[in-house]
Order: C-alpha cells, then structure tokens, then sequence
C-alpha cells in the first residue's frame, strides 16, 4: 500500500495541472491581501458603518486574523473545484491511457489501488489546504499583525481576543479538510464510473455548484433534504468563531456557541467520505476495463 | 417711563445673573476634583450591547487637566459609546462654561440627592444640557445625564470606594442608546443560520453599557500628552 501511495503521489506532484490549483489560490490570496493593505480601511469603514454610529471602535481592526477569516469565506467555497481537477482524474485518467489494466494486472488488489489512490488525492488536498492556511493566515499574520477578531455576521458582532483565536484557526483548517475529502471522495466516485477525464471533473465541479445551489436557498421544499447534503456542512467551519455569552452577556473565552452542530457536520462529512469512496471501491472492482 | 423701562432692565439682568450663578454645591465637587491634576486608573471593562459578544477586558483610563481623557483596552479592540465616554464629570466641570439650576431632591440607592442641571454658556462645546445627582454631605456626584448635540443622550452612573476623598469612582456605567445593526448577508457572506438568541436579542433591546470597575489609580505623577 505505502509503494501505492508514492507512486501516486509521484504521479501527481509530476503533472504541471497539480500545480495550477497552488497557483491560483496563491494569486487569489495575494491580490485580496495587497488591495486589503492598500485600501483596506475603506473596506472596514464600510464595514463598520452602522456600528460606528453607536461606538467607537478603538485597535487594529483589520488585522491578519480577519483578513484570514475574509480570505477563507471567499476561497473554501471555491477550492473544492480545484480539488476536483485532481480527485476526478485519479482512476478515469489511467482508464483514459489505457493503463489500468496493467495497474491491476499487479499484485495488489484493486481495493488496494482505489484506496491507495484515494489516499494519494486526500495528502494532495491537505498540502493544497496547509499551503492556504500558510498564506492566509500566517501571512496575513505578518502583514497585518495581530488584534483581536472583530467578525462583523449579519445581525451582531463577535469580538474574540487574541489569544483565543489561534486554536479556532486550527480547528477551521482540520473541519475545513473534512469539507475538503468529501469533495476528493466525490471526485473520487465520479472517476471511478467514467473512462475519461473531463466527464468526471465536470460532473465533480457540477455537483458541487448544484448542491451548493441547493444549501443556500431558502425554500421550505428544500430545507428538508438539506440537512443530508454535504455542501450545507461543509461551511461549517465558520461555527468555530461564534461564542458563548453567559447571562449578564460576557462572552465566554474558549467557548463554541454549537459544538453539537460541528458534530453533526464531522460526522456527516465523514458519512460521505466513506460512502464514496466505498462506491468507489466496489464499482472499480466489478468494472470491466475495456480501455 | 424711562426709570420704569430701567428698572424692568436691572431686574432682567439680575434674574438673569442669579440663574447664571455656579451652584455652591458644584464648588464643592469642583474643589474635590481639583485635587486631581492627572490620573492613570486600572480596571475591567465590560460592553454590554445587544448585538455584541464580548467578553471582559483589562483597560487602561487616562486623565489630564483640564478636560483629556482616553479609554485604553490592554491589547485589544475596544468599544467604547460615541462621544459619550468623554464627557466625564472632570470633563464637565472642568470646562467652567456653564450655568446651573437646581432641580430638587431625588433619592437614588437609598441615598437623597441633589439635582443639578447644568447649561452650557459656551455654545461651542459638545453637550446641550447636563443633569448631576450629587451628594450634597460628600460632595460626590453618582450620576449624569447628558445630551449632546451629535452623539445622542448618555448616562454615566458612579459608585465610590477608595478613592472617593478625589472623587473618582471605583465603578463607572456607561448608558447610551444603540441604532439598529444589520449587515446584507451577500456583504458577511453568512448564508446559514446565525446564533438565534442573539438575533432575538439584537431586535430587542435598544439599550447599551459600558462598565469600567477600577482596581487602582494613579494620581498625579503625571502623564504624557501623547497618551491622548
């Protein structure tokens, strides 16, 4: 399994199109990052417009850490189609080259191949992910400082001290590859049905914008299957950064206003992760390669 | 005729100066907050506003004569009323650009207080009208009222504990009112379910604070302008 799992990964870290996912997120996040430092202080005082007529809001603001927090709104959304340009063409693109029979003409099992495989995808997205943490946050870190979290939701306001955000960060990243393999594990699934590349990363990317579709609205007809859709989880990892406040409204340090949802989301995701990949599985081994 | 038109104009002008008189009690307080030139005061700091979570912090209040005050979070953001934490009883009375009226008796925890009202004779300064709720036997003021022109009415309410011989309070609240808060959801990106009770909370309550309980002061060894 361990040769498995290098040779893939070789494979992968060889092919220029693996790199293309690494060079857009860091373009994206450079150019947020220099138009935040520029002219970040217009952004925040449009921000802050309904609360500055009531306070004055006194400290670094804009600081690496909601930057951090702005950069993954915008970007967790869209990464899972970067991921998909990867997971989707794992088994279709050795079908499509017409080397997977010889892959299973060796003595590993296919089951040992699938899974090897889906294991190669999954390193690919966490070093796809901690390459997005290393520049959102610990750049924005550098760049901007460090303050409090200041997170502006749609009807109140959260302000987290510093020391008490780092730790949320890690658990965002670690909900956030959850979020992350669910999408390598429908790439996955997708690749294992079809015998070409584009088919699946297509019908990946697809799948993503149509249930995401789906989360978002809020129409009661949906709101009964959105609970099982994995895009309503996914963002999820937001929850992270909403607190606790006790009675006389203090917020509670180290506090997580839903832990039971986080939960929920995990085992949800993970529910996902195993159900494709174990599809995955069992289609590969009943296929028949005629490629 | 001519001596009735004057003697009307003596007494206007009379009235007039007895209602612009500086109240004895005012002298008072005055005299007990004179003997403080500077002070750097240590303490906890709690906002309490519907639409805000969070949590309390160590702050840092800086005071110089006549009127320069600054509320300093230790590492932090802060958030503090528009305006309203300026306008301190040093920085009221400090400014000796008013008129006084006495407004009666109230009792207030227990204690019987003399009302004060306070007009500003310069038409300059921020505040319209100021209510005081003094002690007349300590010559502590416990709470004020201010309107001002920009920034809404305000409430500071005080209580003393050690260091009530200079008149500084051990606790200070801070009472203003709060505008209504809501961000489009395609602006926080925030399409799932936010916290409930704090959306219920946020529509409801229209009323903020802002507590600073003092631990210590320090009293005149000076401060630099820089502070402010």
């Amino acid at each position: 399994m361990k040769s498995i799992i290098s040779f893939e990964l070789y494979k992968i870290f060889r092919r220029p199109r693996t790199y293309i996912a690494f060079g857009a997120i860091a373009a994206l996040i450079l150019v947020i990052q220099f138009g935040l430092k520029v002219d970040g202080q217009s952004y925040a005082a449009f921000l802050m417009k309904d609360i500055n007529d009531t306070l004055t809001v006194d400290g670094n603001v804009l600081n690496g850490y909601l930057i951090c927090y702005i950069l993954l709104q915008l970007l967790l959304v869209h990464v899972p189609l970067l991921v998909a340009l990867i997971a989707a063409d794992m088994i279709s693109g050795e079908a499509n080259l017409g080397t997977l029979r010889l892959l299973f003409s060796t003595p590993f099992t296919r089951t040992q191949w699938v899974l090897g495989k889906f294991i190669a995808a999954s390193i690919y997205t966490i070093v796809l992910l901690i390459w997005l943490a290393l520049l959102a946050l610990f750049l924005s870190m550098w760049v901007f400082g460090t303050d409090d979290l200041f997170l502006m939701k749609s009807n109140y306001v959260v302000l987290i001290e510093q020391n008490d955000v780092l730790w949320r960060y890690v658990g965002a990243f670690v909900f956030a590859s959850f979020s992350l393999l669910t999408v390598t594990s429908l790439g996955f699934l997708m690749s294992s049905i079809a015998n070409n590349s584009i088919g699946p990363i297509v019908g990946t990317m697809s799948a993503i914008v149509f249930f995401t579709i789906l989360s978002t609205l809020n129409i009661p007809l949906f709101s009964m299957i959105k609970p099982y859709l994995f895009t309503t989880h996914m963002n999820n990892w937001k929850e992270f950064f909403d607190i606790q406040v006790n009675d006389n409204n203090e917020a509670i340090k180290g506090s997580i206003l839903n832990v039971a949802k986080i939960k929920t989301s995990l085992i949800v995701l993970s529910t996902h992760i195993v159900l494709f990949v174990g599809t995955a599985v069992y289609i590969t081994r009943k296929k028949d390669i005629l490629s | 005729m001519m001596k009735k038109l004057f003697a009307i104009f003596a007494l206007l002008i009379y009235s007039f100066s007895s209602l612009a008189q500086v109240d004895p009690l005012i002298e008072k307080v005055s005299k007990k907050l004179a003997l403080v030139n500077d002070y750097v005061g240590e303490g906890v700091m709690k906002t309490d506003v519907s639409f805000i979570k969070a949590s309390l912090g160590k702050v840092k209040v800086y005071f110089k004569k006549p009127n320069l005050l600054k509320v300093k979070k230790d590492g932090g953001i802060s958030l503090l009323p528009k305006g309203g934490v300026s306008l301190t009883i040093n920085t009221l009375l400090n400014t000796k650009q008013y008129s006084t009226i006495a407004a009666g008796t109230q009792v207030l925890n227990g204690k019987t207080l003399t009302v004060l009202k306070l007009i500003p004779t310069d038409e300059n300064l921020d505040w319209v009208i100021a209510t005081l709720w003094i002690d007349p036997v300590e010559a502590l003021v416990y709470k004020t009222a201010t309107t001002t022109k920009e920034n809404g009415s305000y409430e500071i309410t005080m209580q003393y504990g050690a260091y009530a011989n200079y008149g500084l309070a051990s606790k200070i609240i801070f009472s203003f009112n709060t505008k209504d808060y809501k961000l489009p959801n395609g602006i926080t990106l925030e399409f799932g379910d936010e916290d409930a009770a704090a959306k219920q909370k946020a529509l409801k309550n229209k009323k903020g604070t802002v507590e600073i309980t003092f631990n210590n002061y320090v009293i005149n060894k000076g401060v630099s302008n820089s502070m402010f």
